[in-house]
């Protein structure tokens, strides 16, 4: 690693000015970050740790019944504090391995958008809103693209406000070496209707698949969408699979998430 | 360089570091606590595995700097000070958990933070909580017999191995 300095901030102020120096960079879970800066493929003058802002970790209700979490806590404290939405909690069980999940953050994963992580399928199959030291951002908005996001520079994710539905489930067919999503499906039934989101198989990162979301939205059933299918173009074709087999894996992963939604 | 504390089993511990020094670089480096093992250094094998406020972390991905204050707890503090080895450890010898021996201790930590949570683990229990904890020699049936045992369970369900007298 480069030689940096941490800054340690006990508030979301106190972290937003430490940030404001050049090349200044947050650091969350640093489950990513690390092994990255290990690379050398980042260089920052200073981390700035989040780690210690206890205002931004916990589970929470609010007046809408909306799962408040904030942006600092773990992926184990989401599977046992959000048992109330059994896709969410299950997808937040099977992050990585216990080690990591004991350090790695809602936050950190959302604000580095990797294409094939889990938590953007949650965030955008429940219509989730991204709070952050500055705005909202609604979920549809957040995710632009492979490791890109609305999050503007030097902005922290606070906090992410689900709505909870009435049904939901998350599959993934994980890709045994990292642990990452090969392919994620992740699918939640409101009264108004049904999100699909998939993590892991799009070139453009996470996406809806609007198609499925409207023949669950007519019947809840892994059944009514056994004859949907998505193109190959525009998947991840590499080493661990090709655009055609990811692909197929959306619509698999689709309808196992459906059949086994609690 | 900046000056950290924390608490290392059970004893106050104190140092000098830099800003990218690991809490694996501390605890072997500084406090000379060289049971804790760096196998890959990309948080993949789990041979670092260490507690940190009592949850098991990879201590070669999280900075010492994050560690201040904490309550620390390595492979060292295993073992009773007389040196009788706790009951994780006696198992994994008596079943022969271990060949090298150089991802054990992080087996180890992590198998003490799976008891914690849960007292009687099932095999696939087992199996899918040592998921990040990497043994190239065992094969790791004699692993997941030793934690078995520790558990107080029956381990004659476990294919292979060497077992207890």
């Amino acid at each position: 690693m480069y030689s940096f300095e941490i800054e340690r901030p006990a508030t979301v102020e106190e972290a937003v000015k430490a940030l404001r120096i050049e090349e200044a960079m947050p650091l969350a879970g640093g489950q990513t970050l690390i092994p990255t800066l290990k690379q050398r493929l980042a260089m920052p003058s200073v981390l700035v740790s989040l780690s210690g802002i206890s205002a931004i970790r916990g589970i929470c209700t609010d007046d809408a019944g909306r799962l408040c979490i904030g942006a600092g806590t773990t992926h184990a404290e989401i599977r046992d504090g959000a048992s109330g939405f059994a896709g969410l909690s299950e997808m937040a069980a099977n992050v990585g391995d216990p080690a990591v999940r004991n350090r790695g953050t809602i936050g950190g994963s959302l604000a580095n958008n990797d294409p094939s992580a889990c938590y953007p399928a949650a965030v955008l199959g429940s219509g989730a809103t991204v709070m952050t030291d500055r705005r909202e951002i609604a979920a549809d908005d957040f995710f632009q693209g492979m490791f890109d996001t609305a999050l503007e520079e030097n902005e922290i994710i606070t906090e992410v406000r689900f709505p909870v539905p009435s049904k939901s489930g998350y599959s993934k067919f994980e890709q045994p070496a990292s642990r990452f999503a090969l392919v994620g499906a992740f699918v939640a039934k409101f009264t108004d209707g049904v999100r699909v989101a998939i993590t892991g198989a799009s070139e453009s990162g996470v996406f809806r698949w609007r198609e499925a979301e409207e023949a669950l939205a007519a019947n809840f059933d892994a059944a009514s969408i056994k004859n949907l299918s998505v193109p190959a173009e525009g998947m991840i074709g590499d080493l661990h699979g090709t655009p055609e087999y990811r692909a197929h894996l959306v619509a698999v992963m689709t309808r196992r998430a459906v059949r086994d939604a609690k | 360089m900046s000056e950290v504390s924390m608490t290392v089993n059970g004893r106050p511990a104190r140092g000098r570091i830099e800003g990218r020094t690991l809490l694996v670089q501390f605890l072997r480096e500084t406090l000379g606590l060289t049971g804790t093992h760096v196998g890959c250094d990309t948080s993949q094998c789990g041979a670092c595995v260490v507690h940190v406020n009592g949850l098991a972390i990879k201590s070669c991905t999280m900075f010492a700097a994050e560690a201040e204050g904490a309550t620390v707890d390595t492979i060292e503090g295993q073992a009773a000070p007389d040196g009788t080895l706790n009951i994780i450890q006696q198992a994994f010898q008596d079943y022969h958990g271990l060949q090298c021996g150089f991802c054990t201790p992080g087996m180890v930590m992590s198998t003490a933070a799976l008891l914690k949570e849960n007292p009687k683990p099932t095999e696939q229990e087992i199996r899918s909580y040592l998921k990040g904890n990497i043994c190239r020699c065992t094969g790791y049936h004699n692993i997941v017999k030793a934690i078995l045992a520790a558990s107080g369970q029956d381990v004659t369900g476990i294919p292979g191995g060497i077992a207890a007298e």
